[in-house]
Formats: structure tokens, C-alpha cells, sequence
């Protein structure tokens, strides 16, 4: 278990204020300017040497992607920071505390952050829902400019750097990293192709690095304490540091956690939400990582480690770390038929096989929720979520196919079970 | 310059170049919707889907894919193919697939695709989306249903006609098309979404359910409601043109027309003349034999003197009928500027559209003067739009303001604005010093006045100071608005010094519309050559029944001088005969047969004369001399010479369609009381 001194963020819960003066007793802005004056190459190489991976979902690894950023001067273009704040998988909600209760630690970072990508500006895109979270980040961009922190020589670093909020209006797609940046120009939020990628041509078509709360936020006390000290948590060199888990569903005590990354998921459930309701004995499934990742049944689960290659190996993945539990009294088909009507709604209805396969996908699912179907027809959903996955232009294909390819893979029998009660019942 | 494999196959491209655009210069054919050559490339339809080795293990999209070096692609691996049966299977599953009461069906993009690519079944058993249908005007029907969400409307709204109307409203299944206020598409350009639409979502409302792609004669011709010889094809069944579609020509339209081009075919089939006729002792108009025609004709005509005839040709008549014309009457008294512009026709660089209409690309400043390109001729304007799409390029406009669908600088109205400009520093004047290649663009209002010579002199005056004419490069335009001007032109139909319409005893109008046939002498006898009763027909006393453009093999020379050939795609209705055959006919009952009898004859005498007439689809130079009269400028603002977009000729006039086109674009009531009086 994490020690409290390890903890990066103090103020997960809210038990201290979040404006500035606070957030500089918790260790915030703390010679902010100290570590942008060791310039942008150590910046990169510690963020390199700490292996952060994005904490977005997708895991790819953090300083290697700010050092795609190109040379300003060679561009001639402004560079952007966009801080993907649009935290809208269900199951998910660390962002949201971090917002709530430690915006310094996330405007801090945008100042380091943008500085070692040559940015004098960063957006930060934030959920129409989240409210009273972006009114606190507002209210922190506020202080961090009376305090001098932000603005013209921000912070006393000698770099000109302004961050902005930008509300969304509250659709789930324009999390992705370019239907975010279409959104933030005024565009219909559908995703762009790749390439060219954000670093490349993003923001307004200027070179620009889409990054997620949580790693923004890590990022001033990756650089406080070393690559080497985060680097030093975690399973092995590719799955370091701290995380946030975001445990919900039925336990006893569901809870945002920070952890060690690759802590084993039995564990994390016992520790910090209080167990499985009735007992671990009466856990059903678990989703390890927000809706979109495939679920894992109760045997995989009770060994499982809850780091980015451990869940891949186990065919789910860690992805926001927004751990859904799920005992005995769930109907699991439903349940699945539920997240496939929810990308139904979100799907931006752009590229074919996601626009038409997820109403597709949510139909049939419906019907094998009360069993109204054939056994055929299971091998056929499998067939429809492959010919999703992979085939679209953004993820949101594959975030639709997967819960239900989990679903197929470890419940089948399940399913089955329902087709032939159905047929019993109507003959 | 990237090097790659496609399916075995090694080839260089060009950097930048797409992997589809590769494969297809391979021959290799790679299934596509939402991709047009001529759009941005949204990559949403996800047909094209190729492997790339090497890469992810997923396929790619093609369409928006560049080449690199070495990449090996595979367009008909077992992924590529899966992924497109897949994509094809979507496409279908909220596809009516009502084919048989389609009228995109046997042409359909969707239908062949799914023929080649697709399942031979459904496996989507749950109920289909319905789409309501929009009203988007008189031109284009929906049925929405059928629309697979390529976007290419949309995008072709937005950047080629320039008129954000369409948009992909809402998201997820229950994405459709549609105005984001319910209006008519009020773009000119609207007809060419039909054609891009890959299945049956748009398609031609006046075409509706009229014929079957595969039973209709296709004739590669050309448009003559406007100057800009658009290559069209006619699509015919029996004796009637059942719609007109565009045709590629890189130089000329590219592959796109305008609505007048393609809907007012139905105006062939109305008020047509179809057998000559006389007027009788009464004053009535009576039906004639044609021998009886000619003879009232020849009979009139040999007892005027020379100087008392006079000939007038009108706007859709083709170049040997003028020149028959002109050679039968043996007159100085000719015009085919019958819209009263006055301007100096001695050196054919004064009049044409010298860079050609490809040349607005390579231009890097253009200066409009009195022209609205959208309405004179709206390829050129599509393609200046391209231009500045591309390149932002600087436009300046002298003239009446309208929407042009791009930017431009309002430099003034009138004919010293043009002159303050020529002498300005600073502003639009250094935006065309600096410019490499500059160019003018004057229109045929800016001479449909009374100094119309002297404003041809300041406009060549403009054309020096801003060296639009160099070696290389010849930026001075003339843009005309009428299909037969040009050709009349180079072959001498016109007067030197103009004579008195009024005094002349002896008047042949050939297709002669668009004047005021009360210049004409109440005593003078009228003879009127053409294919519709319209104004020229009414004031006659012995009408010949002519040929359409779509009913004779003819020569016409566009604007920028390119001569191109029209063919006959449908005989003329009745007695109606070929122009050049009636004049030839008259010739020989006036006693002075004419030295040719077939067409071929007739077109060598003409490039005996006009060599650069014998060469279809050519641009020669026409080089750089003095033209234009240097004379006092009238204080007269410019005019607009097109004032009722659709109703500029008598086959538009007689058109339905573009009636109902006046009366939902224009709110023109008066024009639309003319066109029913048409009919």
C-alpha cells in the first residue's frame, strides 16, 4: 500500500481548501520557476526517465510524446497545450476531484508542461457538466495570475504563458483528442483523421499536445522529486508510479484512490473500498478500467494487477483505471446492453462502421437480454463488434465492440442460458 | 518522392499522394464513397480500407493516407477485404435498397459496390432508420432514406459552390442531411450534388422517374447557355433530351456545370418552332411549305438594294450558320452584339478570355470589372473561387457588389474608379503591381454603353500599367455571356461603323432574341431563323424553323476562343432543319446558290479563311496589339448585363424548371410572367 508521503495528491478529498494559499502549503508552485530554468531537454528527459504513461486511457508514454513537439522556431507557428479535461467515461472521475480539489497542482503543470513544448498558451477543455469543478478552475487561473504565476513571465520563469477554460457542452466524443480540438475551434465535434497528429497540425492546425488531467497534474512533483522517484513505483519499467482508481459500483465504499501502479485489483478493492458487497465470494465481474474496457470475470479478477500490460495480457486494459465492480446480483447482459446503448448515443455518427454497427450492436443486445435471439446470432454480434473494431477513424469504435467482445469471451453461457429459457418459455 | 508496393506492383508517386490515388494510377481499383478527387477527404465512409504492412494491425483508410517510402500496401488481403464487406454491410443496414424504384438505380455507386465488394445477404434482421425527406428546392429531389452520410453535398457546398446550406446534423444513427433552416439550395451550382451523390439521395427532380440510365443515348456535346462551352453529355430516348450531365474538361469546366446548363433542356420541348411560316395579306401569321417560305423570302430579298439588308445574330447560333449567313447575304450590315455592346473587335485579344479559364489558377491577383462571374459564367467564377480557396488569392472588384462566394475589395462602380485605380499607390493598385501574373476580368456590361470602346481602351490601359501582358502570360479577359459572340466574332459578323437598324427594308435575324425588336422599321420585312417563338419569331413575317445545340453537329467558340464541337444528339421536331442547310437552301431559290453542300465543305471554307477555326479544342495566342478607343468616359455607373440568372436566353425562357428556379431564387415576378406568357 502507498505510503501517505508518497502520495502526490494530498488533497484528493477536499479536506483542505483549494485555492492557492493552501496549495502551496501541500507543496504547489513551490520555485516553479527553478525547475523551467533547467530547461526543456531535462524536462523531457525526466518526464522520460519517470515512464509516465498518459493517464487518458490510451497509456502512451508521456515525455516521449511532448518531445514529438517540434521546434518552434523551425515552425513559425504558435504552440498549443490542451488539457483534456472532458472526463466523461463512465465509471471514471478522478479528473474530476483533481479539478475539484487540486486545480494548482494542474495549472502548474500547464505552465511546465507547455514550457517544455514551446507553448505560450494552453486550453484547458472541460465538461459542460463539470460546473462547480470548472468554476474552481477559474477561480485558480484567477489567483495564478494575481499571484503573478501566470501571465507575463509566469511564475518568475522568464516564459510568457496564459491558460484558458473552455466548457464542452457535454458530449462524450469530444473527449477524444480531435473531436476536442474541432470542438475548441467552434467545429462539430467529430474526430479528425490521423495523421497528421495533434503534434504536427492540431490546434488550428499549429502544432499541439492533447494531455489528460491526471498527467498534467503528476507532472510538477514528477519533476520535484525526480523521474527516477516515480519511475520507482509500480510493477516494472513500463508501468510506473502513482494512479488514480476510481472505485465504484457494489462495494462498500466506493472511492477515488490514489495507488501504486500494478497493485493487485483484489487488493485495491479490500484496502481502500471496503470490499465487494456480500464479500469477495460474491463478485460477478469487474470492468478494470472505465465502461469501455472489456470486463473481467471473478477468477481473472482475483489475481489480476491493475497496471497497463498486466490487463492487456488478460485482453482488457487499464485505461482511465475507473474499476466498475459488479457482484452476483447484476443482470451482466443488461448491463452490457446499457454501455451499448450509451455509445449508440455518444457515437458522432461520422464513420460508418461505428454510426451504423452501434445501433446495431445495442439492438441485438437487447434482445439477448431477455434472450430473444438465436445461438447464431452471438457468433454474428462477435463478427459485427470485430467488423467495428479497428475500422473507424477514433477509438470510439473499439470502445463500443469491446464490452460486448468481453461479455461474449467470459459470459456466453450466460447468454446461451437466456436464448434457451426464452425458447422454453415460448414453446 | 515516395516509392511503394501496391499489391506486387512497384510505383513512384508524386509526395503527398494518397495510397488510392496511387493504386488508381496502378489501375487498381480501391471501393470509395465519401472520397471525391475534388473535395477535402473526411475518410468517413471507410470503404477504401487497405492493408499496410508494417503498421498497426488494423487496415487504413487510403483515401487519406499518404505514401511513404517502402510501404508495401495490399488492397485485396484477406483484411482489406474483410474490412470492406464489413463497411459495405453497414452501409446496408439502414439502406432501403428500394433499387427498383430508384432513379439512381443502374448508375448507382452504393449498387456496384455492393455487387463487387459486398455480402450476397443481410444479416440485420432489427428494423431500419427512416430519414425524412428535405424540401431543398425545385431542382433536387431527396429521399433521405437512402443517403449513406458521405458528406460530399456538404462538402461541395462548402467549397466548390461556396454556400454553406447543407450540413450533417446530430450524430450517431441518427445523423441525416439537411439545411440547418429548412430552405432551398441556392447555389447555381446546385445540380452537380446530384451528380457526386453516390447513391440515390439526390437526385433530379425534373428527371424523376423519366427514364433508366441504361436505356438512354449518351452524346458527348457542348452547352451553349453561356460563354463558357461547357462539355456536356446529352442523355436522349427517341426523339427527346432527357437530361444533360457535365463532362470532364480540365480546361474548361472541369467536371462541374450549372443548373441552367443542366435543367433547361425541358425548355427544348416547348414553344419550339416546327414548320416555317408566312404572313398572310391579313397580317396574320399562317404555316407554310417550305418552298413556299423560301419564296416569299427570295422574292423580297431580290429587290433590296445591299445597303437596305441587315442581319442580326442571336446568342445560341452556331459558326457556320453565321458564316452562311454572311456569305448569302453579301451585306456590310451585320451585328451579333445585339446586346448593344459597342467595343473594338479588330484584334481578337480584345476580346477573348486570353489566359483561358485555367489560367485563373496560375493568377495571383484578379481584378473583376463590371462582371459577375456567378451569373455570366459560373465555371469561371468556380474556378476563381478554387483559386482563391487554394491560394487566397487578392481579388478586386469595379463594378455592382455581389455575392461572389469569396472575398473580394470593392474598388468602385464606375468607370473612373477603374481610372483613379490605374493611377492609385497603395492598396488593390500594389496588390496587382506585385502580383506576378495579374489579371482582368472585364464583362460585357462594362461595353453595353456608349463609351463601351473607351472603357475597352482604359481597361487595356489597366491591363499595361499592371503588366498583365508579358511574355508568358496574357491576363487581359474579356468574359461574354453569349455562346454564339465569339465565333461571330472571328468570323467578321459584325459591323465596322455601325449602321441605322431602323433604316433597313430587309432584316434576317438568326436567332436573334435578346434586343428590342422595335429598333426594327414597322415597314421592314423580317425574316426569323431559330428554334423558339420567342421575341425575334413575334415581330417575323416569314419564320424558318431551325435546329437546337442538341440537334445539330455545329462548331461554337467560347470565350476564351477554344472552338468546340456540338453533335446531334435528337433530330429537330417537325420540319425543323439544321441552320447552315436552310441558308444553303434559301441560297439557291434566291438564285445565288451557296458553293457548299455538305457540312464538311462548309467548315473548309471556314478554316480557309479562319485557320485557327479549323482546330477544335486548342487555344492559339491572339497575341498583344492596340485595341479600344481612347474617348471621354461617360459618369455612368456600371451595369450588370444578366439580370435573371435563369431566363438569359428563349430555351430558358421556355423552361419550366427554370421558371420555378426564378420564382424560388430570384422573387423576379416579372421575369416569371414572361416565361408563362412563353408558354
Amino acid at each position: 500500500m502507498l505510503d501517505d508521503k508518497d502520495r502526490i495528491f494530498t488533497n484528493l478529498y477536499g479536506f483542505e481548501p483549494h485555492n492557492l494559499e493552501y496549495a502551496k502549503k501541500r507543496g504547489d508552485w513551490d520555485n516553479t520557476a527553478a525547475l523551467i530554468k533547467k530547461g526543456k531537454e531535462w524536462i523531457v528527459e525526466e518526464m522520460k526517465k519517470s515512464s509516465l504513461r498518459g493517464r487518458g486511457g490510451a497509456g502512451f508514454p508521456t515525455g516521449l510524446k511532448w518531445s514529438f513537439m517540434p521546434d518552434p522556431e523551425k515552425t513559425g507557428k504558435p504552440h498549443y497545450l490542451v488539457v483534456n479535461a472532458d472526463e466523461s467515461e463512465p465509471g471514471t472521475c478522478k479528473d474530476r476531484d483533481i479539478l475539484r480539489n487540486d486545480p494548482h497542482k494542474l495549472i502548474e503543470g500547464c505552465l511546465i508542461a507547455g514550457f517544455a513544448m514551446g507553448a505560450h498558451a494552453a486550453y484547458i477543455y472541460i465538461r459542460g457538466e463539470f460546473f462547480n469543478e470548472g468554476s474552481a478552475v477559474v477561480e485558480a487561473i484567477e489567483e495564478a495570475y494575481a499571484a503573478g504565476l501566470l501571465g507575463k513571465n509566469a511564475a518568475g520563469s522568464g516564459w510568457d504563458f496564459d491558460v484558458y477554460l473552455h466548457r464542452g457542452a457535454g458530449a462524450y466524443i469530444c473527449g477524444e483528442e480531435t473531436a476536442l480540438l474541432n470542438s475548441l475551434e467552434g467545429l462539430k465535434g467529430q474526430p479528425r483523421n490521423k495523421p497528421p497528429f495533434p503534434a504536427m497540425a492540431g490546434l488550428y492546425a499549429c502544432p499541439t499536445t492533447v494531455n489528460n488531467v491526471e498527467t498534467i497534474a503528476v507532472a510538477p512533483t514528477i519533476l520535484r522529486r525526480g523521474g527516477g522517484w516515480f519511475a520507482g513505483f509500480g510493477k516494472d519499467e513500463k508501468n510506473t508510479g502513482t494512479k488514480l482508481f476510481c472505485i465504484s459500483g457494489h462495494v462498500e465504499q466506493p472511492c477515488n484512490v490514489e495507488e501504486e501502479m500494478g497493485i493487485p485489483l483484489k487488493e485495491l478493492i479490500e484496502k481502500h473500498a471496503g470490499g465487494v458487497r456480500g464479500g469477495w465470494d460474491n463478485l460477478l465481474a469487474i470492468i478494470p478500467g472505465g465502461s469501455s474496457t472489456p470486463l473481467l470475470p471473478k477468477d481473472i479478477c482475483d489475481t489480476v494487477l491493475m497496471d497497463f500490460d498486466s490487463l492487456r495480457e488478460v485482453q482488457s486494459g487499464l485505461g482511465t483505471a475507473g474499476v466498475i465492480v459488479m457482484d452476483k446480483s447484476t443482470d451482466i447482459v443488461y448491463a452490457i446492453a446499457r454501455l451499448s446503448q450509451f455509445y449508440m448515443h455518444e457515437s458522432c455518427g461520422q464513420c460508418t462502421p461505428c454510426r451504423e454497427g452501434c445501433g446495431w450492436l445495442w439492438r441485438v443486445m437487447v434482445r439477448m437480454v431477455e434472450g430473444n435471439a438465436t445461438v447464431e446470432e452471438i457468433d454474428m454480434l462477435l463478427d459485427v463488434t470485430k467488423e467495428m473494431e479497428g475500422h473507424t477513424i477514433c477509438a470510439l469504435g473499439d470502445a463500443a465492440a469491446w464490452p460486448v467482445q468481453g461479455l461474449i469471451r467470459h459470459f456466453r453461457p450466460e447468454m446461451e442460458k437466456r436464448i434457451m429459457e426464452y425458447r422454453k418459455a415460448a414453446a | 518522392m515516395p516509392k511503394l508496393t501496391i499489391n506486387g506492383m512497384e510505383i513512384e508517386v508524386e509526395p503527398g499522394t494518397s495510397i488510392l490515388q496511387a493504386a488508381e494510377q496502378l489501375g487498381v481499383e480501391v471501393p470509395r464513397f465519401c472520397y471525391h478527387d475534388r473535395l477535402s477527404v473526411p475518410a468517413n465512409c471507410r470503404m477504401c480500407l487497405v492493408e499496410v504492412e508494417g503498421g498497426p494491425p488494423k487496415p487504413v483508410a487510403s483515401c487519406a493516407m499518404a505514401c511513404g517510402d517502402d510501404m508495401v500496401v495490399h488492397t485485396d488481403s484477406e483484411m482489406a477485404q474483410k474490412a470492406r464487406k464489413g463497411v459495405m454491410e453497414f452501409q446496408l443496414i439502414n439502406h432501403p435498397l428500394d433499387c427498383p424504384i430508384c432513379d439512381q438505380g443502374g448508375e448507382c455507386d452504393l449498387q456496384d459496390q455492393a455487387v463487387a465488394f459486398g455480402f450476397d445477404r443481410s444479416r440485420y434482421h432489427e428494423s431500419k432508420n427512416a430519414v425524412k425527406n428535405k424540401n431543398i428546392g425545385p431542382l433536387i429531389k431527396t429521399v433521405m432514406t437512402r443517403c449513406i452520410q458521405c458528406t460530399r453535398c456538404v462538402r461541395f457546398g462548402d467549397e466548390i459552390a461556396g454556400m454553406t446550406e447543407l450540413g450533417l446534423l446530430h450524430r450517431g444513427e441518427n445523423v441525416e442531411i439537411d439545411t440547418f433552416v429548412e430552405k432551398s439550395i441556392s447555389s447555381e451550382l446546385s445540380g452537380n450534388m446530384i451528380d457526386i451523390c453516390p447513391v440515390g439521395a439526390l437526385t433530379s427532380s425534373p428527371y424523376a422517374f423519366k427514364a433508366r440510365a441504361w436505356e438512354l443515348t449518351k452524346t458527348e456535346t457542348i452547352d451553349v447557355h453561356d460563354a463558357v462551352g461547357s462539355n456536356i453529355r446529352v442523355d436522349s430516348r427517341g426523339g427527346e433530351v432527357m437530361r444533360v450531365l457535365p463532362r470532364l474538361h480540365e480546361d474548361v469546366n472541369e467536371e462541374w456545370i450549372n443548373d441552367k446548363t443542366r435543367f433547361a433542356y425541358d425548355g427544348l420541348k416547348r414553344n419550339r418552332l416546327d414548320r416555317p411560316w408566312v404572313r398572310g395579306e391579313d397580317g396574320k401569321l399562317k404555316e407554310a411549305s417550305w418552298d413556299d417560305a423560301f419564296a416569299a423570302i427570295a422574292k423580297k430579298y431580290k429587290k433590296k438594294k445591299k445597303d437596305k439588308i441587315a442581319a442580326l445574330a442571336g446568342d445560341l447560333v452556331d459558326v457556320e450558320s453565321v458564316v452562311a449567313l454572311k456569305d448569302f447575304l453579301g451585306t456590310d450590315n451585320l451585328e451579333c452584339r445585339i446586346d448593344g455592346a459597342q467595343f473594338d473587335v479588330s484584334e481578337r485579344g480584345g476580346y477573348i478570355f486570353n489566359s483561358g479559364i485555367a489560367g485563373i489558377e496560375d493568377a495571383d491577383a484578379i481584378l473583376l470589372v463590371d462582371t459577375n462571374p456567378r451569373h455570366e459564367g459560373t465555371l469561371v467564377n468556380t474556378r476563381i473561387r478554387k483559386k482563391w480557396l487554394r491560394d487566397r488569392v487578392k481579388i478586386g472588384v469595379i463594378g455592382q457588389a455581389a455575392d461572389l462566394t469569396y472575398p473580394y475589395e470593392h474598388l468602385g462602380t464606375s468607370p473612373q474608379d477603374l481610372e483613379k485605380l490605374i493611377k492609385a499607390k497603395g492598396g488593390f493598385a500594389d496588390v496587382l503591381k506585385k502580383a506576378k501574373n495579374p489579371m482582368l476580368i472585364i464583362g460585357t456590361g462594362a461595353f453595353q454603353r456608349n463609351d463601351g470602346a473607351a472603357v475597352q481602351y482604359l481597361a487595356r490601359e489597366a491591363a499595361d500599367k499592371f503588366s498583365m501582358v508579358t511574355k508568358d502570360w496574357n491576363g487581359f479577359n474579356v468574359l461574354h455571356n453569349a455562346a454564339s459572340r465569339v465565333g461571330a466574332l472571328d468570323v467578321g459578323f459584325y459591323s465596322k461603323d455601325g449602321f441605322d437598324l431602323s433604316k433597313m427594308s430587309f432584316v434576317y435575324l438568326l436567332g436573334a432574341d435578346d434586343f428590342n425588336p422595335e429598333q426594327i422599321s414597322k415597314k421592314a420585312f423580317v425574316v426569323y431563323q431559330g428554334h423558339h417563338g420567342d421575341v425575334g419569331a413575334h415581330r417575323a413575317d416569314v419564320i424558318l424553323p431551325g435546329a437546337a445545340y442538341t440537334e445539330k453537329d455545329a462548331l461554337y467558340v467560347n470565350t476564351e476562343g477554344r472552338v468546340q464541337q456540338a453533335r446531334r444528339a435528337v433530330y429537330p421536331p417537325g420540319e425543323a432543319r439544321e441552320d447552315w442547310k436552310i441558308l444553303r437552301a434559301l441560297s439557291e431559290h434566291a438564285g445565288k446558290a451557296l458553293p457548299y453542300d455538305s457540312q464538311l465543305q462548309l467548315r473548309d471554307r471556314i478554316a480557309k479563311e479562319w485557320a485557327h477555326l479549323g482546330k477544335i479544342d486548342t487555344l492559339p495566342s491572339s497575341g498583344w496589339k492596340k485595341f479600344g478607343k481612347k474617348d471621354k468616359l461617360l459618369g455612368d455607373d456600371f451595369k450588370l448585363p444578366v439580370e435573371h440568372f435563369y431566363l438569359t436566353n428563349c430555351i430558358a425562357r421556355s423552361s419550366h424548371t427554370m421558371a420555378e428556379c426564378t420564382k424560388s431564387f430570384s422573387k423576379a415576378d416579372t421575369a416569371i410572367s414572361h416565361a408563362e406568357a412563353a408558354e
